[in-house]
């Protein structure tokens, strides 16, 4: 890590008085007959950046897909920027502004195949935001500028690289101007050598300040921008704190051996 | 005993002109038909994958009468028996076009069910997820994709149902095999017009495939 990159982080202003843009409370979840999410409680202040780590399997997506209604809840409390998330996945005015506030990156990028990368830029802000075709345009070009895709627009995804093709998705999620950005594994489809680019855009993201909950297993990255990092165990949240704190001294004896078992560096 | 039959070129080449009146009729039956199928299988196909059972019921039992009915039987319901019902006559060629919707709808419906549920789930959450109600994301998002994969199919259904209004020669509409029949029944050329008959149907479906290969070329883009 590089020093100026630590000391931009540390610049990075997070109130803690402010009120938060996430909070759950004894949020629960079952699929059928498996309890996936047990009593989480999760708040996130804007401007933080909380990394969710844990074994594949511990309900770490389906937690961050609770907070923009992917996934619904049957019990408990999810607040998102002051607008209430019904449990049972009741579509209501809630949800649709909350997914106007809140951006989200897929693993799988899912992209629109079928629309040129400007197109797939531009779409939600002219539908939902009702943009003019020519702001739209010009903010389009400017964040795929920014994630370093520029001169690619009227491209089609199919005939960009997977690091490129979520970068796009990265840009595609910021012209709607979120508040909160979401990651569920970024980077776990792409090839070794387009991961370091993803995450260059993420760096860059974090270091302006943007609220992000990030679910990945890149765990340098987590260390070097998170501002709290949360462990998940069968669907618990069983340690959280700062990088230094939960890599550097776990308390608990199952984020030890998860952490044993995953850093190999 | 000399038994080799002349084919009669002449006969044949005469018998068109005669047969082209019947192309207006067969077009007009056959793409009036798939047109009104087409917007029956999108709305049937969408109920057909409805959460709610209440939408999907009607759906299935819409599919299973009239995809599991002969169309033949479908055209004398409508032509011999709805006026009974609705205590008038039904002209032949509304009979026709009503059978064909009815029919090719069924078919569609399943088609449009089988494209917007192949698109992935990834597709809708990130339609979803960026803000896009739910009607705006099958828009913009699901149809667009999804209907690229249904033009195959859809394409099979209007060859067909092209090739079905054949059997409406039946309740005396004018259309290609009708024609035929007028024109054999004076000439005793059976051999050279049906031949001609099934010419022309080739090049009516022909066109049509070669057109939807087009098409489907087009939208390869971007997939």
């Amino acid at each position: 890590m590089k020093r100026q990159d630590a000391a931009t982080v540390d610049a990075r202003r997070i109130d803690p008085d402010a009120e938060p843009i996430v909070r759950m409370e004894k949020l629960n979840k079952h699929f059928g007959r498996l309890h996936v999410l047990k009593d989480i409680d999760l708040t996130v202040a804007p401007g933080e950046v909380v990394v969710i780590i844990g074994a594949s399997g511990s309900g770490k997506s389906t937690m961050i897909r609770c907070i923009n209604g992917l996934e619904e809840f049957q019990a408990g409390h999810l607040d998102v920027d002051g607008k209430v998330l019904e449990p049972y996945g009741k579509a209501s005015r809630a949800l649709q502004q909350i997914r106007t506030e809140v951006g989200m990156v897929f693993q799988q990028f899912n992209l629109f195949p079928h629309l040129s990368v400007l197109d797939n830029v531009t779409l939600a802000p002219m539908k939902v935001r009702h943009a003019s075709r020519k702001h739209a345009r010009q903010t389009a070009e400017r964040l795929l500028k920014r994630v370093g895709i520029a001169d690619q627009s009227s491209k089609y995804p199919a005939q960009l690289s997977g690091g490129q093709q979520q970068r796009v998705a990265l840009a595609r999620a910021l012209a709607m101007e979120p508040r909160l950005m979401l990651f569920d594994e970024p980077t776990s489809a792409l090839d070794p050598e387009m991961i370091g680019e993803v995450l260059d855009a993420m760096r860059e993201l974090a270091r302006d300040g943007m609220t992000m909950v990030i679910v990945t297993h890149e765990m340098n990255f987590a260390r070097e921008v998170a501002d709290r990092v949360i462990y998940i165990h069968q669907g618990e949240i069983v340690e959280q704190g700062t990088p230094d704190e939960v890599f550097d001294s776990p308390q608990n004896e199952r984020t030890q051996s998860f952490l044993a078992r995953v850093l190999t560096y | 005993m000399d038994v080799t039959f002349q084919f009669d070129w002449q006969a044949a080449f005469a018998s068109i002109p005669y047969l082209l009146k019947g192309i207006p009729y067969t077009l007009l039956i056959s793409f009036g038909g798939l047109a009104i199928g087409f917007l029956i299988g999108i709305f049937f196909g969408l109920l057909r994958i409805s959460p709610m059972r209440w939408l999907r019921w009607p759906a299935v039992a819409y599919i299973e009468v009239f995809r599991g009915t002969p169309v033949l039987v479908q055209v004398l319901f409508i032509y011999y028996g709805l006026p009974q019902l609705l205590g008038g006559p039904i002209d032949a060629i509304t009979a026709g076009i009503a059978a064909i919707a009815v029919n090719s709808g069924a078919y569609i419906s399943e088609i449009v069910r089988g494209g917007v549920q192949s698109i992935e789930r990834g597709q809708r959450e990130a339609g979803l997820s960026l803000g896009l109600s739910r009607v705006q994301t099958f828009r913009y998002v699901i149809w667009p994709q999804a209907f690229r994969r249904m033009i195959p199919a859809l394409g099979n259904q209007g060859i067909i149902s092209i090739k079905d209004t054949s059997l409406f020669a039946v309740i005396g509409v004018g259309e290609l095999v009708r024609q035929g029949q007028i024109y054999i029944a004076t000439t005793f050329t059976a051999l050279e017009v049906y031949l001609m008959v099934a010419v022309l149907y080739l090049a009516i479906t022909l066109t049509l495939s070669i057109g939807l290969r087009m098409l489907e070329r087009k939208g390869l883009v971007g997939q």
